[in-house]
């Protein structure tokens, strides 16, 4: 093979890239890993240690936190799961999956107008409790729901 | 590098739309392939979206996100031609930005 033109050839496209890269705005990596990935709270094994994790010990239930998730989820792999805030002043929602072997899914921080809610799908290893966690000035609600998994979705 | 995400941003009344697909394996580390081999894992940890110039979702993610991870948000503030930039950051330090504009 001629490895001229192959060398050529990946300059060529690792150049373009990055002057695309450049044009989106993107190289700004210190932006995007402004806030560390948690890795405490992400890998705890269990519901109360990611919620350790995140600063939230003891969350109160709250009816303005509304969670919407099927009753039963025939594909654990992929449950649609809603999540609105009408407590005011929240800051950041997040997301558990109570029996999940790392329970802690996902976790948002809203700004500049950002209104506190979030559709995902998330991935569930069996019939479990799907809780949210909002923060409000400074202080956490939570509100759960429970999810029957036919099928799991966590390896198997 | 990763495929393109796919972005969809509409305003509905006052309000922003935002629909995030990224294709991403989403690996948890807990699955074995046929040969019973641990896949390691392999998922994407943080994401932002910026729309309008302003960084108004900073999220951070774990494994139990399901494959090809959809997201949905809303945006207060933003108008028709905002540029939407959403990226992402996985746990092998692989990165990809997308961006559309408010439809």
């Amino acid at each position: 093979m001629n490895t001229t033109r192959r060398a050529v050839l990946k300059s060529a496209t690792a150049s373009g890239m990055l002057a695309g890269l450049i044009a989106a705005g993107a190289l700004r990596p210190t932006q995007v890993l402004a806030a560390e990935w948690n890795k405490a709270a992400f890998e705890a094994k269990d519901t109360a240690g990611a919620l350790k994790g995140i600063g939230a010990g003891a969350p109160a239930d709250s009816k303005d936190l509304i969670l919407k998730a099927p009753d039963i989820a025939e594909n654990g792999a992929v449950v649609p799961v809603d999540v609105v805030s009408n407590i005011p002043n929240t800051s950041s929602i997040t997301i558990l999956v109570e029996k999940n072997p790392s329970p802690l899914s996902a976790s948002f921080d809203f700004a500049n107008g950002a209104l506190p809610e979030v559709s995902a799908r998330l991935k569930m290893g069996q019939t479990s409790l799907i809780k949210a966690v909002a923060k409000a000035d400074g202080k956490f609600y939570t509100a759960q729901k429970e999810v029957k998994v036919t099928v799991g979705g966590c390896g198997g | 590098m990763a495929d393109p995400m796919k972005i969809r941003a509409q305003m509905k009344g006052d309000i922003a739309e935002v629909r995030i697909l990224m294709a991403h394996a989403m690996e948890t580390g807990q699955r074995k392939d046929a040969a019973g081999v641990t896949v390691p894992a392999h998922f994407i940890q943080s994401m932002t979206v910026e729309v309008g110039g302003k960084k108004m979702v900073d999220g951070q993610i774990g494994t139990s996100v399901s494959r090809n991870p959809v997201f949905g948000f809303k945006m207060k503030g933003a108008k028709v031609g905002d540029k939407v930039i959403v990226s992402w950051v996985d746990n092998k330090g692989d990165k990809r930005t997308d961006e559309a504009a408010v439809a």
